[in-house]
Formats: structure tokens, C-alpha cells, sequence
């Protein structure tokens, strides 16, 4: 008996030895490896600070990205695994998190966080180490950097601070009695002046007089002075680039002062998000304003409504957005897009990465996207979409279509435009 | 038509100017009767929005009416924040640097604490009068700012009478003065300076009632406004209530003018221009002794 035992014993420790010395030699079968090692995916999201509200909405659509992926079997036949650091929404923050999260967490890959002046500063450590990137809702980002592996999801289009706001001006173009004048007004802050910059020149082309062209600082308190301004000069067009709360200011100031334009709106950043859109109820009406994705017919593309049904559950727990139909299904797609390279490549080699995402078109929950020579979309798909028939403040109505007519472009038009502005109702 | 537009700016800039008195009051007290550097005053503000958009939202009040009944709550917080900053600084000595290193970290703990109980998003009020406005001649007179004018002047004219017309208010005044010869009159200075920060405190809840009637806010909107309380504060004379209200309106006046005629980008710049101009003249400010 006792013979047995010890023997019994060195079979195991014998055993117990092969079993490591396999393991280390990566003769183990590809399953328990993928247990051992997931594809990491790194990157800074604003989580605090003033684009909070978007970034941990856009978290949130990622993280339901990986769970998904992940109940699939995760990419390559390995786990999918997300990396975040908050980034505060302060640009110098970034360049810090990207380098730790490349040498310190040992990413596989590094997407972009939110917005335009998050993603520029993360550009110089991308580009030195020959990575993909996939942006976030970046204006014009790579005009500057000429990086060929970056990849931008918005579809702003080939000339992004044109293509912005041109579907604004064609609108216009195309109503009798035809439109003679323009006010542009827009925060003193980088996005707000490229949107105004594009309008002006979109203005230009069509022929419009520009008749009041200023800007304002983004803590302005009251609105009224601004808008009894634009309503003297007596525009037919009024285009604002606004962040969220001058949004609020400036659509409230317009009923106060009886701001009557035949076309209003443009690119204005915050009508899309729900508490806007439900505390501002009817007084949207009537405003065309850009959009990227509404739950129109035109733009039921596969998928997005399953997401929008995951984070809509998930969104009140996370406290964010409960609609999630500006930024979320783009967060969730910018990562569909490098899931299915990485898949179709079978690889996580960055040059065969990039070099499948810019030669192929993907199939993703906003529909098909192609990425043009700059990164950029190969043609815009910014939407104008026209606020009509809203009676009250309830967000329900927001779910449903017909509150968000697509009126531009032909291709993915919902309904037609009521004009001028002050005929909606 | 250019007569119109000017008694219009006028009437937003006063309309203006009456919330930024209501703003800047409480600093106005801790600042320049009480020599505390209370940066986080702003943040104080948003913390009264805060309760008023709780108490809308939830029980449907009116902002205003939230931002009178929590008075009482952020007067004992002014209080209480005024006892250990008393007690780590002030009584040491120490108040100058640390003090202010002091408020900032009030303001950002205030800040998170909103941030993870209510998110980053912006919050509003809703009450009947919100979006409408009323006719006076040719000035077209939106409720959502007239509101908190009437609140500010309002306000101004409660602090102005207790300050002048009271025990307590004369002591305030007189600690400013002179703190020893308080004491040697058997006033507790400190005592005294306790009920000051807190009405200074106070004043936050119905100006951040005030603030989000006028639009929306988020935890960290306080910071935008340090700049221009201060501002006020001095430009006012240290310390005097009515200084504080004129320099409120004079500052309103202006950015609307500036923001109407000239350029709102420029609004910012020309109200700081005032302000240096008036220091140059009358280095204590406008009503300063």
C-alpha cells in the first residue's frame, strides 16, 4: 500500500510538471490560451469634466460591444477586453494614458476617446508607432496629420467643415421663395467656430448676404441681446453653432424675442440628447438642425434597434442619456468596424488592420460605412433633420418615429420639409 | 429701430445684472466683509440649482419657492464649513494660502459628490412662467430673466436692511472693521463671523434656484462664474451690499450692450475693462470706503 502511494504521488508530480512545462511551451489546445490571453483594447474617455455626459454614454454602448463579442466567443476564438482611463476631458491628460496603456498594459489596440480635442492630442504617439485608430467624432482631425491609418466613424465626409452644414444651405437652395440672407452665429470654442467656418463658405457659394457673422464666449448667461441682434438685421437664414446649454439659450431667446428666420438651425450640438429634447418639447418645432442617426424608416439598419434596447435597460443605472440615439450607436460601430478587420484578417498585425479597414466597406449597426483616403467617410451622411409636430415635453414621443423628419439627404429622406421655419408647428 | 434695440439691451442688461447681484451677494459678504477668500462659492450656487431642480423634478415646486426653503439647510452648511475652516486655518494664521487651498478642495468635493449623485448631464426646471414673456412698451421682457432680477433685488434689499438695520448686521459690519474692538465690547467675533458665512451661504440657495430657471446646469457650470462674482465683489467696494447690486447691474448693462452693438465675444473683455478702469479711478471700488 504504502509502495503504491508514493508512486501514485511522483505520477502526479510528474504530471503535474508536464502540465506546466505544455502550458509554457504554448503546446496547450487555443481555448484555455484565449482564457489566458484577451485581445485588449485601450483607450481614455472623457468620464468627468464637461463631454462626461457623452463619453460615459459612449462607455457604456462599448462595454455592451464587448459583451456582445464576447458571448460569441470574442475575436480570433479570444476574449475581448476593454481598457479605459478617464481622461477628464482635458487634452493634456491624453498623451499620458495612451503611452501607459501601450507600455504599461500592453494593449493590442488603442481606439480614440470622445470629441475632436481628445483625439488630436493622442495622434503623435499613434502615428510614431505605426498604430490603427479609430476615432470618435473628430471634425477634421487628420486634416493636419495626414495619418493614413485613422479612421474617423461620424460621417461628417470627405471635407468635414464643409460637408457639415452643406446639406443646411442646399435645403435652402431649394425652397421658394428662395432665401437672400444669412446670419451665422456660433460659440468661441474649436468646434463651433469650424461649423460657422463651413457654413460661411457654404453660405458664400449659394450666394447668400451674409448680414451678421459673430461669435460668442461659451459662459454666456442670457442669449436675448445676441438673438434681438441677429432679428434686426432681418435674415432669412439663421445658422448656429452652439454647445448644449448656448443650444437652450438660443432656441429659449428665439421665442422671447420672436426670432422669425424662414430657415433656423444647423449645427447645433445638444438637440439630440433627451432631457434637451424633452424639456424644449414644442418649442423645437420647425428647427433643422444636423443629426447623424434618428429612429427614422429610412435609417432602420440591422442591429440597431437589438443595441438601442441593451442600453436604453442599461442607461439609467449608468446615468446617461436615456435615448442614446446621438452618440452611442457610433461608439458601438467604431469598434464593430476594427472587430470585423481583426476577423477578417485573422490577425492583430496593425498594418493588416488598417490596410482591411481602408480597403473594405463594413456592415455595422448605422449602416454601411466606407472611409475615404483622410480617414473620413467616403461621402457625408450628416443628416438635417426637421423637429415637427411636437405637442409636449414627454420623452416617449422621441422614441417613435415622426417627431425627427430626415429632410437631407435624398437618400435617406423621411419626410419634407415644412417651410419657412415659423409655418411648423 | 436702432432706439429700440438699445432700450432692449438696456432692460436685458439690467434684467442681467439683477441675477449676477444675486449671485455675487454671498461673496460679496465672505470676501469682503469677512476677508474669506470663498472661491467655492459659485459651486455653492449649483448646489442650490441643484436643490431646486430636485424639488422640481420630484415634488414639482416651484424653483423658487425650493430656493427660499433651503435657506435654512445652507445657512447650517455655511456655518459648519465656516467652523472648520476657523479651525484649521484661520485661528492659526494660516488662512491666507491654505485658506484658499481650503475652498478649492470644498469646490471640487461639492463638485464630485453632485457629479456622482446626479451624472454630468444638464439639468433644468420647469414652471409656468419659463419660455414666456411679457410686453412693456417696446421692451419685450422674458419671465425666465425677470424672475431672477426680482429675486436679486429682492435679495439685495433683505441683506442691505438686515446688514443696517440690525444687532446682528451692525456686528458683521464692525467685525470687518475692527475685530478686537468687537471683542473688547463683548462680542464673540467668531461667533459673529459663524452667522455671516453662514447668511453668505444662504444667499447660494435662491441664487442657484435663480440660475436654472434662467438655463441649464451641470455640476462643474460653477467655475464659469468665479471670475465674474469676484469681479462684482470689487468692483462694488468690498463689502457693500449696494455697491455690489450697482456693480451687478452696471456689469450686466454692459456685456448686454457690448454683446448687442458690438459682438458677444467681446462682452467678457469690455466688462473686465470696466472693471480696471473703475480700480484705476477708485482703487476701492465703486462704493468702498
Amino acid at each position: 500500500m504504502k509502495r503504491t502511494g508514493r508512486f501514485w504521488v511522483r505520477g502526479w508530480t510528474l504530471a503535474a510538471w508536464l502540465a506546466a512545462a505544455s502550458l509554457l511551451s504554448g503546446a496547450w489546445a487555443p481555448a484555455a490560451r484565449a482564457a489566458e490571453k484577451p485581445i485588449k483594447i485601450g483607450f481614455g474617455m472623457a468620464l468627468t469634466g464637461g463631454l462626461a455626459a457623452n463619453g460615459k454614454a459612449a462607455l457604456l454602448s462599448m462595454q455592451i460591444w464587448a459583451d456582445d463579442v464576447n458571448a460569441k466567443g470574442g475575436l480570433l476564438g479570444r476574449k475581448v477586453e476593454l481598457v479605459v482611463y478617464d481622461d477628464q476631458t482635458k487634452p493634456a491628460a491624453v498623451p499620458a494614458i495612451y503611452t501607459k496603456l501601450l507600455d504599461v498594459d500592453k494593449v493590442n489596440f488603442v481606439v480614440s476617446g470622445y470629441g475632436t480635442n481628445l483625439i488630436a492630442p493622442a495622434m503623435p504617439i499613434v502615428m510614431e508607432r505605426g498604430l490603427v485608430f479609430m476615432g470618435l467624432f473628430g471634425l477634421a482631425v487628420n486634416e493636419k496629420f495626414q495619418y493614413k491609418s485613422y479612421f474617423q466613424i461620424m460621417p461628417s465626409g470627405p471635407s468635414p467643415m464643409t460637408d457639415w452644414s452643406r446639406g443646411f444651405f442646399d435645403i435652402a437652395a431649394k425652397q421658394t421663395p428662395k432665401p437672400t440672407t444669412v446670419a451665422l452665429v456660433g460659440a468661441d470654442a474649436e468646434f463651433a467656430i469650424n461649423a460657422v467656418s463651413g457654413a460661411r463658405q457654404n453660405a458664400k457659394k449659394m450666394g447668400l448676404k451674409i448680414v451678421y457673422d459673430k461669435t460668442y464666449p461659451p459662459a454666456t448667461v442670457d442669449y436675448t441681446p445676441i438673438v434681438r441682434a441677429i432679428k434686426a438685421t432681418n435674415p432669412d437664414v439663421v445658422f448656429v453653432g452652439s454647445y448644449p446649454p448656448d443650444s437652450v439659450g438660443m432656441v429659449q431667446a428665439a421665442h422671447e424675442v420672436g426670432l422669425k428666420p424662414k430657415l433656423f438651425g444647423g449645427g447645433m450640438v445638444g438637440l439630440q440628447y433627451a432631457a434637451f429634447l424633452a424639456r424644449l418639447g414644442p418649442k423645437l418645432n420647425g428647427i433643422v438642425n444636423y443629426d447623424f442617426w434618428v429612429p427614422e424608416p429610412t435609417l432602420n439598419f440591422p442591429g440597431i434597434e437589438a443595441f438601442l434596447k441593451k442600453y436604453q435597460a442599461k442607461a439609467a443605472q449608468a446615468g446617461v442619456d436615456p435615448l442614446g440615439h446621438y452618440l452611442p450607436p457610433w461608439s458601438y460601430a467604431y469598434l464593430e468596424v476594427l472587430g470585423q478587420a481583426i476577423t477578417a484578417t485573422k490577425s492583430t498585425d496593425q498594418k493588416k488592420v488598417a490596410d482591411y479597414i481602408r480597403s473594405h466597406e463594413f456592415t455595422t449597426i448605422v449602416g454601411k460605412v466606407k472611409f475615404g483616403s483622410n480617414g473620413e467617410w467616403a461621402t457625408s451622411r450628416v443628416l438635417q433633420v426637421q423637429f415637427q409636430g411636437i405637442k409636449d415635453s414627454k420623452i416617449d414621443q422621441f422614441h417613435k418615429p415622426g417627431k425627427r423628419i430626415v429632410v437631407y439627404p435624398e437618400a435617406w429622406k423621411s419626410g419634407n420639409i415644412q417651410y419657412p421655419y415659423s409655418s411648423a408647428k | 429701430m436702432f432706439s429700440e434695440l438699445l432700450v432692449n439691451a438696456v432692460a436685458a442688461g439690467l434684467l442681467l445684472g439683477g441675477f449676477y447681484a444675486a449671485v455675487s451677494l454671498g461673496l460679496s459678504i465672505a470676501f469682503g466683509l469677512l476677508d474669506v477668500v470663498n472661491i467655492a462659492h459659485p459651486v455653492f450656487v449649483i448646489l442650490g440649482a441643484y436643490a431646486a431642480y430636485v424639488m422640481n423634478s420630484r415634488f414639482g415646486w416651484d424653483p423658487v419657492l425650493a430656493g427660499l426653503a433651503f435657506t435654512p439647510v445652507f445657512y447650517l452648511l455655511g456655518m459648519a464649513v465656516y467652523r472648520v475652516y476657523y479651525a484649521s486655518f484661520e485661528r492659526k494664521g494660516e488662512e491666507a494660502l491654505r485658506g484658499l487651498v481650503f475652498f478649492f478642495g470644498v469646490m471640487f468635493i461639492i463638485e464630485v459628490l453632485l457629479l456622482l449623485q446626479y451624472g454630468v448631464d444638464y439639468r433644468l426646471v420647469d414652471a409656468p412662467y419659463i419660455g414666456k414673456s411679457f410686453q412693456l412698451g417696446a421692451v419685450s421682457i422674458a419671465y425666465r430673466l425677470f424672475v431672477p432680477f426680482l429675486g436679486g433685488l429682492a435679495l439685495a434689499a433683505a441683506v442691505y436692511l438686515f446688514l443696517g438695520n440690525t444687532y446682528f448686521g451692525r456686528a458683521i459690519q464692525g467685525v470687518s472693521q475692527d475685530s478686537l474692538a468687537l471683542r473688547l465690547m463683548g462680542a464673540d467675533p467668531i461667533r459673529i463671523k459663524t452667522i455671516a458665512f453662514g447668511i453668505a451661504i444662504a444667499t447660494a440657495s435662491l441664487a442657484g434656484a435663480l440660475l436654472i430657471i434662467i438655463g441649464p446646469v451641470e455640476p462643474s457650470i460653477g467655475r464659469e462664474y468665479i471670475g465674474r462674482v469676484f469681479a462684482i465683489a470689487v468692483l462694488g467696494g468690498m463689502g457693500s451690499i449696494g455697491g455690489t447690486f450697482a456693480a451687478s447691474l452696471i456689469l450686466g448693462v454692459v456685456e448686454s450692450l457690448t454683446s448687442t452693438f458690438y459682438g458677444p465675444s467681446w462682452s467678457t473683455a469690455v466688462s473686465f475693462g470696466v472693471l480696471l478702469l473703475v480700480l484705476a479711478l477708485r482703487p476701492a471700488g465703486l462704493f468702498g470706503r
